[in-house]
C-alpha cells in the first residue's frame, strides 16, 4: 500500500469517526536526559486531592515513579526538600504565548485570522513563535504543558495546540506528543464587534448563533459526504474482489469512486463533532453559556471548557451537571459589558457542586507566570464565602482539572506513579504572594533552577539585548 | 502636620462642650499590628485614636473617650492603599464609549495629537460609580483619576487629580493636580519632543511671537501649560531609559516637577532619577518586552530602584481601573523579588501620597493625618488576606459592594 493511499484510508477512516486522523505537523519532542530523582522531605500537593507532609516525590525515567514517605533512594540523585512544597507542573489552558508574543509589535499579531467569522482550518501552531521570552517566564512560574489557543475575533477561529513548556526551535520541538487539539470558538461581544464593524455579518449575538450553526451543518453535510464515499468505496472494493472470475456483463467499466474535495475548515468542525477535537468555547454571561449548550446538543459535539466564564457562577450546577469546566480568572472584569458581573468567588462556585470542575487560566503572558497566586486568591475568596477548600483541592484547578479539560489527564495534571515527571518544587506554601518555584522538572529533567539561571537568555529575541534579569 | 493637629484639638474642645461627645468620626481601635509608615514602624499590640476623622493618638492603652472602640485582635493596621493611575469613576466599562469620560480627543476626530493640557478629567469623575465600591472594599481609598490612562494618544492628556474613594462629591484633594505628559502616544520620539517644545514656546511667549505662531495650543491650553511650568507636577508616561533622560531634561530646562509612570527601565537610570529626586510609578509585575521599549524589564525593578534611593509607587498597567486593587498583590511580588516588605508598604500608602503633594495628611498612620484606614485578615500584601474594614476619615466604609451583592444572590444554596 501506497503512503498516499494510507494516508487517504486513514482520513477516510477519521472521517467516519473511526480514528484520530494523522497529524501532518508531527510533535518531535524529545524528553531531556534526566537521572533518577528523589525529592524528600516535601509537603506534597499531589494533584488527586492529597496532601502529604514530609513526603518524597521518586522520578525514574522521566515518569513519576512514587509518592510516599521514606523511600528508597536506591541509586537516585536525593533532593533534600524540607521545608519546601511539590506540586505537580502547572497547566495552562489559555494562553497566547507564541501567537500574540512578546514583543507585542505589529509583526506578532498572529492569534486572530479575522478574516472571515469561521476559520476552523486555521492552526494555531502554525502561529507560534518558539523564541517568545514569556515561555520562560512562564516556566519559572511552575508552567510546564500549556495550550496555546486562536484569539476570540472569530466564532470559530481554529484549532488551538497543547505545547510542553521547553525551550525549541521549532514548534514541533514542543508539541504535546498526541495530545488532542483544541478547537476556539468564541461567544459575544468580540466576533460580533470585529465583523460588525467591517459591516458584515455578525453584528449581533443572533448572528453569532446563526454562524455557528451554518457552520456545523455544512460539517454534518461534509460528514455525510465522506460515509457515503466510504461505503461506496467498500462497495467498490468488494466488487472488484469478488468479481474477479465472476464478472457480470456491464460491469466492466465499473469506476472507483471520487473522494469528496477536502474542506479543511469541516473537517476540524467534523473532529470536534466525532469528539477527537477539544471543544474550549470563549464564553462570558451565562445565558450564551447555556445557548452553547444547547448548540453542543444539537450537533452533538461535548464541551471541554468554557473560557472566561465570568458568570459561570450562575450556572454552576448545570456546568456540573453537563461535566463542562469553567477556566477563569481570579479578578478580571468590567473592560467590557460582558465581564461587568465578575466576582471574586467564582472559581470557588463553579468548583462547589459535586463533578464541578474549575480551572483557573490565564489568557496573560503576566497572569501565566502566576497561576499559583491566582489560584490563591480563588481559594481565599470562596472560603471567606463559606466554603471549605483545602490547599491540596485547589491545586487541582491548576494542575489535573486543566489536564482533564486538554484531554491530556493520563499523562499529566497529578504526581500518580506512571505520568510524566512534572513537578515543581516551590520555596514555601505556592498559595502565597512571596512563593516561588525554586526548581521545574520537565519529564523528569531540570529545566528551570532558579539558584543556577542560564548565563543567557534561552529566547534568542533577547541575546545581546540590554539584560534585565527576567531570565 | 502641626496645625491639622491644632485644629483637631480645637475642634475636640468644641465637640467636648456638646452633649454627644463622640463624632461619627471618632474611633478607637485596640490591639492592632500597626504599620505606621513612620520612622516608628510597626507597632504590635497597639491602639489607634481617631478624633474627627483625624489620627489623634498612636500608643498603647489610649482611653476612648466616648469614642466608638473596634477590637483588633492583633490584625493588621494600614493606611488606606492608593489605588494608583486609574480611571475610577471616569471610566465603567472600557469597551463601551458611552461611559468612557478620560480621552480628550474622543469628540475630535483627526486631531490625536494636539497637545490638551486644558482637559481636566476630573470634571467627569462620578463618585458613585460601581468600579470604585469594589475597590474600596479592597482597601483602596484614593487614587490618581487620571486623563487618557486607557488609551492616551496625545503627548499631553491633561490634568488629573488625586480623588477620594468613599463616594462624596467633592472627592478631588487639590495640591494634587498633576499634568500628564503621555510619550507613548503613537507619534516619533522626535516628534513628541517637537510638539512639547512647540507647546512650551506658547506657553511661554517671548514678546517677538506673533499670532501665527500660536499653533498647538487654545489660549487655555496655554494658560494652563504655563502653571504647570512655574514648578508644577507633570507626569511623564515612558519606559525607555533614554526617553527618562529626555524627560527629566525637558523638565528640568523647564520648570516642572517631572514623575515617571511606567519606567520598565527605569532601574538602568535609577542613580539619575535618585540624585534629581524624580519618584517612579511602576507596575512590579512588567518583566516582558511588551514593546521594544521595555527591553531589559525585570521583577527587580522595584528592588533595584528602592536600593538606588528612588521613591517608588505602584500602579497597575494592565488594567489599573477595574483592577486597581491588584496593586496589592503587585506589591507582594516586588518583595518575593528583593523589595523590603516596608519599601513596598510604603510604596503603597506614604509614597504616593509624598509624588503628590499629600504627604503631610495620607499615607502614614501618625497624629494629625487623615484616617484613611485598613484593617486586615492577614498580612496586607498576601494574596489570601482580604480588607476586612475600611475607613475613610474616620468612618467606617460599607463593605458591600455590586460584586458582593451578586455573591449573595448566586452563593450555592442561595437559589
Amino acid at each position: 500500500m501506497t503512503l498516499a493511499r494510507s494516508l487517504l484510508l486513514a482520513l477516510i477512516a477519521w472521517a467516519a469517526g473511526a480514528q484520530a486522523a494523522p497529524d501532518p505537523f508531527k510533535s518531535t519532542y524529545q524528553p531531556a536526559a534526566s537521572t533518577p530523582t528523589l525529592i524528600r522531605n516535601a509537603t506534597v500537593l499531589d494533584g488527586t486531592g492529597r496532601r502529604l507532609d514530609r513526603a518524597d516525590v521518586l522520578m525514574r525515567d522521566g515518569k513519576i515513579s512514587a509518592v510516599g514517605t521514606g523511600l528508597a533512594a536506591d541509586g537516585a540523585t536525593v533532593v533534600d526538600a524540607q521545608g519546601r512544597w511539590v506540586t505537580p507542573g502547572l497547566i495552562d489552558v489559555h494562553s497566547h504565548l507564541g501567537v500574540y508574543a512578546s514583543p507585542g509589535v505589529n509583526a506578532h499579531q498572529d492569534g486572530n485570522e479575522a478574516t472571515d467569522p469561521v476559520t476552523a482550518g486555521v492552526w494555531a501552531e502554525h502561529g507560534v513563535w518558539p523564541q517568545d521570552p514569556g515561555f520562560y517566564t512562564a516556566l519559572a512560574g511552575g508552567v510546564t504543558t500549556l495550550q496555546v489557543l486562536p484569539g476570540s475575533a472569530n466564532l470559530i477561529g481554529g484549532r488551538g495546540v497543547t505545547l510542553r513548556n521547553v525551550a525549541g526551535t521549532t514548534m514541533q520541538e514542543m508539541k504535546f506528543p498526541g495530545a488532542p487539539h483544541g478547537l476556539k470558538m468564541a461567544c459575544g461581544e468580540n466576533p460580533k464587534r470585529v465583523y460588525g464593524d467591517k459591516g458584515r455579518a455578525p453584528s449581533t449575538r443572533m448572528g453569532n448563533v446563526a454562524g455557528y450553526r451554518q457552520a456545523f451543518a455544512d460539517a454534518q453535510d461534509y460528514r455525510g459526504q465522506w460515509e457515503k464515499y466510504e461505503r461506496e468505496l467498500a462497495a467498490y472494493e468488494a466488487q472488484q474482489k469478488d468479481g474477479k472470475g465472476s464478472r457480470k456483463k456491464g460491469d466492466g467499466d465499473a469506476k472507483p469512486p471520487t473522494p469528496p474535495k477536502r474542506d479543511l475548515r469541516l473537517e476540524t468542525l467534523v473532529g470536534a463533532m466525532n469528539g477527537e477535537i477539544q471543544v474550549h468555547i470563549h464564553c462570558y454571561r451565562a445565558d450564551e453559556m447555556a445557548v452553547m449548550l444547547d448548540l453542543a446538543r444539537e450537533f452533538g459535539f461535548k464541551v471541554a471548557a468554557f473560557h472566561h466564564g465570568v458568570e459561570a457562577y450562575k450556572i454552576a450546577d448545570r456546568l456540573a451537571q453537563e461535566g463542562v469546566c469553567g477556566a477563569l480568572w481570579a479578578d478580571w472584569w468590567g473592560f467590557k459589558m460582558e465581564a461587568y458581573d465578575a466576582i471574586w468567588e467564582n472559581i470557588a462556585f463553579v468548583d462547589a457542586p459535586s463533578n464541578g470542575c474549575a480551572i483557573v487560566h490565564s489568557d496573560s503572558a503576566e497572569g501565566i507566570q502566576r497561576l499559583n497566586q491566582e489560584a490563591a486568591k480563588a481559594m481565599a475568596r470562596g472560603r471567606q464565602a463559606g466554603l471549605e477548600i483545602t490547599p491540596e483541592h485547589a491545586i487541582r484547578w491548576i494542575t489535573s482539572n486543566a489536564a482533564r479539560s486538554l484531554g491530556v489527564a493520563g499523562e499529566v495534571g497529578t504526581l500518580e506513579p506512571g505520568k510524566r515527571a512534572d513537578v515543581v518544587i516551590w520555596n514555601r506554601d505556592p498559595f502565597s504572594v512571596y512563593a516561588l518555584a525554586e526548581r521545574v522538572y520537565v519529564d523528569g529533567a531540570v529545566r528551570y533552577d532558579r539558584a543556577a539561571p542560564p548565563a543567557k537568555p534561552e529566547s534568542d529575541f533577547l541575546l545581546g539585548q540590554p539584560a534585565g534579569g527576567a531570565q | 502636620m502641626r496645625p491639622a493637629h491644632v485644629m483637631t484639638r480645637a475642634l475636640l474642645c468644641a465637640f467636648a462642650a456638646l452633649p454627644l461627645a463622640a463624632s461619627a468620626q471618632d474611633l478607637l481601635i485596640r490591639n492592632a499590628k500597626v504599620h505606621t509608615v513612620t520612622e516608628r514602624g510597626t507597632l504590635e499590640s497597639a491602639d489607634v485614636l481617631v478624633r474627627n476623622g483625624r489620627i489623634a493618638a498612636v500608643g498603647t492603652g489610649l482611653a476612648s473617650g466616648g469614642a466608638t472602640v473596634i477590637d483588633a485582635n492583633g490584625r493588621p493596621l494600614t493606611p488606606g492603599l492608593f489605588g494608583g493611575i486609574t480611571a475610577l469613576g471616569v471610566v465603567e466599562v472600557s469597551l463601551e464609549k458611552s461611559t468612557v469620560d478620560n480621552d480628550p480627543h474622543a469628540a475630535e476626530k483627526g486631531k490625536a495629537v494636539e497637545p490638551r493640557p486644558e482637559f481636566d478629567v476630573t470634571l467627569s469623575f462620578n463618585p458613585d460609580s460601581a468600579v470604585i465600591g469594589v475597590n474600596r472594599v479592597e482597601g483602596v481609598t484614593y487614587a490618581m483619576i487620571a486623563p487618557g490612562a486607557v488609551s492616551g494618544d496625545t503627548v499631553i492628556a491633561g490634568q488629573g487629580a488625586v480623588a477620594r474613594l468613599d463616594g462624596r462629591a467633592d472627592a478631588m484633594v487639590a495640591p494634587s493636580r498633576t499634568l500628564f505628559a503621555n510619550l507613548n502616544a503613537g507619534v516619533s520620539r522626535a516628534g513628541q519632543f517637537m510638539l512639547l517644545e512647540q507647546a512650551t514656546r506658547e506657553a511661554k511667549p517671548t514678546p517677538q511671537m506673533r499670532d501665527a505662531d500660536f499653533r498647538l495650543l487654545t489660549p487655555t491650553g496655554r494658560e494652563v501649560l504655563a502653571r504647570y511650568l512655574a514648578g508644577g507636577r507633570v507626569v511623564f508616561s515612558v519606559d525607555r531609559a533614554t526617553d527618562i533622560r529626555q524627560a527629566l531634561a525637558f523638565a528640568q530646562k523647564q520648570g516642572a516637577r517631572p514623575v515617571i509612570v511606567g519606567g520598565a527601565q527605569a532601574w538602568q537610570v535609577a542613580g539619575q532619577l535618585a540624585q534629581a529626586k524624580v519618584p517612579v510609578i511602576l507596575d512590579p509585575l512588567v518583566d516582558l518586552p511588551d514593546s521594544f521599549d521595555q527591553i531589559g524589564a525585570t521583577l527587580e525593578n522595584a528592588a533595584r530602584l528602592h536600593k538606588a534611593g528612588v521613591r517608588v509607587a505602584f500602579t497597575n498597567l494592565n488594567d489599573g481601573t477595574h483592577n486597581a486593587r491588584k496593586v496589592r498583590q503587585s506589591a507582594g511580588v516586588a518583595v518575593a523579588n528583593g523589595l523590603p516588605w516596608d519599601a513596598a508598604l510604603a510604596a503603597l500608602t506614604s509614597n504616593p501620597a509624598e509624588i503628590f503633594g499629600l504627604g503631610a495628611e495620607y499615607g502614614r498612620i501618625a497624629p494629625g493625618y487623615v484616617a484613611d484606614l485598613v484593617l486586615w485578615s492577614g498580612d496586607p500584601l498576601e494574596v489570601t488576606t482580604v480588607a476586612e474594614q475600611v475607613w475613610i476619615d474616620g468612618r467606617a466604609q460599607s463593605m458591600r459592594s455590586r460584586q458582593t451583592e451578586l455573591r449573595d444572590r448566586y452563593r450555592p444554596g442561595a437559589r
